[in-house]
């Protein structure tokens, strides 16, 4: 057992998920499976062989510091739920 | 117990692109809400996002100026947290393998501030909060995606003092860069800091708070030191310092805890896949190195040697990489070095000062004050004059000939035309000459003043002063005369 279903609860409120007991054991039993998996991956040999970050052969893409149309306002609010002052309204966030 | 601070500082400042990080929206401060974003910094499904080059130029850029490494090979990733200031849920920022590492920034003691790494990763939103009643936030996307460098310090900082020294000079470096207008008041620049108490003369680590919300160079002084005062007071009385992030509240002058989480926060960085990994060529990073203006300290110690500017002067002076520029600009018209530097720290300081300007709004011509300087040193016009017509030049932009002709201002050093005023200043001031005679010497201010008022403030005070020295020491002798005649009559 790698993954408690403690740290499938915390992964999943860390994610905003609710799970019932039921959905969290099937979950861990899941992630398990494919931890284990995975784990076969350690037997490799990897001395010597830098980390990938990419899998990519593709490297260096920029664009220029150039500054191009934005959307127009309507447009950018036209899906929230509630809108005021020309900001998406939110459930309050105190700090 | 004595204890000894332990400080680290995390400073984050805005870089100064005209497009954002990862999309072509503005970054220009102060446009109404929302109305500079697009898929890209919105997060919509399906976009991709594509770096800014002149991020990762300016990052370099800060890393060569503080000393760092720069890193060969250098990967984006994502941090992953919800508020709704984020809209993807995940800043994109770099974990493991920063642009730049391992710097150093020297303070004025000498000492050496580490610096560990210096990162790229995109501002979040604004988010307004309504008031207490009316439960909710107001969310802004225009700063999303504005490009941040994070420069995080070793806790090698031991006072609040040193830290805001640091602070200074780290920002004075930005600017100097250009990289960054480091605006404290409009969050361009922002800093968070870490602080532990330990005993003095120990090694061991205290328990460490991260402070938030200083908005100032006075903020970060006096939140550090309200936290020393803070924690020693719980470690005299054998209480333990909790791990939190605690705000600073400026009307109140303290720190508060933010309300913590119950699990510790836990950000689940991983490569972002979505971009592609940096590779710096050398020779690149070389170009970058070659094209570095010459830095605030360098700068400061050329003045000093250079022009032989006292060090007081030379610092003031080179605080601002603009101010610094007009310095010497002023000197090509007119070499008087620290003349142009008690003009600039008096009077256009004043007068920039007066009007709210900062060194980069500075429009003055410096030949202008270059050729002011010459005339007051010829003798053309004096200092007092000096100063009207340079604070005319300062609002008007015209020139100091077009405002001296135009106001028919002229000194007057004509001698023997003086000296007559002089004789019948003194005439009319029977008062004050007694006065001047009695030991008084401050009379002869007044004496000076009234030749001022005669001429219409054009004489020479050089000449006056010498004048009136001289025909003050006239009129003693006369008395003292006349005062020995008189004796010499009794004793008859």
């Amino acid at each position: 057992m790698i993954v408690s279903e403690e740290k499938v609860r915390q992964v999943a409120e860390l994610a905003r998920l609710a799970f019932s007991e039921a959905e969290l054991r099937n979950l861990a039993g899941e992630f398990n499976r494919i931890l284990q998996a995975f784990a076969k991956l350690n037997e490799v040999d990897t001395t010597g062989v830098p980390p990938t970050a990419h899998v990519l052969k593709v490297k260096n893409r920029f664009r220029a510091d150039q500054v191009k149309p934005s959307l127009p306002r309507a447009d950018v609010l036209k899906n929230a739920s509630a809108v005021k002052d020309g900001s998406f309204v939110a459930p309050p966030v105190m700090e | 117990m004595d204890f000894e601070a332990v400080i680290g500082l995390e400073v984050h400042a805005e870089l100064a692109t005209t497009a954002k990080i990862f999309c072509g929206c503005s970054t220009k401060y102060g446009a109404g809400p929302n109305t500079q974003t697009c898929p890209v910094c919105l997060g919509l499904p399906g976009t991709l996002p594509v770096l800014n080059e002149k991020v990762v130029e300016y990052c370099i850029r800060a890393g060569l100026a503080l000393n760092c490494r720069i890193a060969g090979y250098s990967k984006l990733d994502r941090k992953n947290y919800f508020y709704p200031d984020l809209p993807k849920a995940y800043q994109i920022s770099q974990y493991d393998l920063p642009l730049c590492r391992d710097g150093f920034l020297p303070l004025a003691s000498g000492k050496t501030i580490r610096i560990t790494r210096i990162h790229i990763e995109e501002d979040a939103g604004k988010l307004i909060h309504s008031a207490e009643e009316e439960r909710y936030s107001l969310v802004d996307y225009n700063r999303t995606g504005v490009p941040l460098i994070e420069i995080v310090t070793a806790p090698d900082l031991a006072t609040p003092e040193e830290a805001v020294e640091f602070l200074e000079k780290l920002r004075r470096i930005l600017m100097y860069l250009g990289i960054s207008d480091c605006k404290m008041e409009e969050g361009s620049l922002r800093c968070d800091a870490n602080i532990s108490l330990k005993p003095a003369g120990t090694p061991q680590l205290g328990t460490k708070t991260e402070l938030k919300n200083i908005n100032s160079f006075k903020a970060l002084g006096r939140a550090l030191a309200y936290e020393i005062e803070r924690q020693s007071e719980l470690l005299m009385e054998g209480k333990a310092v909790k791990q939190e992030t605690r705000k600073w509240e400026e009307a109140k002058q303290r720190t508060l805890p933010l309300r913590s989480k119950e699990e510790t926060q836990d950000y689940r960085y991983f490569p972002d896949p979505d971009l592609v990994p940096i590779e710096l060529d050398p020779a690149y990073v070389a170009e970058i190195a070659a094209s570095l203006p010459e830095l605030p300290e360098a700068k400061k110690r050329r003045l000093i040697e250079e022009y032989h500017l006292p060090e007081y002067d030379a610092d003031l002076i080179t605080g601002s990489k603009h101010l610094a520029d007009f310095f010497e600009a002023v000197l090509k018209h007119y070499f008087s070095p620290k003349a142009a530097s008690n003009w600039i720290m008096g009077e256009l300081l004043r007068l920039m000062g007066e009007a709210g300007l900062t060194p980069e709004d500075l429009t003055v011509n410096p030949a202008h004050l270059g050729d002011l300087l010459r005339r007051i040193d010829q003798g053309e016009i004096s200092v007092s004059q000096g100063k009207n017509v340079f604070e005319r030049v300062f609002r008007t932009g015209a020139s100091p000939e077009e405002i001296i002709e135009a106001e028919g201002i002229r000194q007057i050093s004509d001698e023997a035309w003086l000296r007559t005023v002089v004789a019948q200043v003194l005439k009319d001031n029977p008062q004050s000459v007694g006065d001047y005679l009695g030991g008084k010497t401050k009379a002869a201010q007044f004496l000076t003043g009234q030749v001022m008022r005669v001429t219409k403030g054009q004489a020479n005070p050089q000449v006056i002063k010498v004048l009136l020295a001289q025909e003050l020491a006239k009129v003693r002798k006369k008395t003292e005369e006349t005062a020995g005649l008189a004796r010499e009559n009794k004793d008859l």
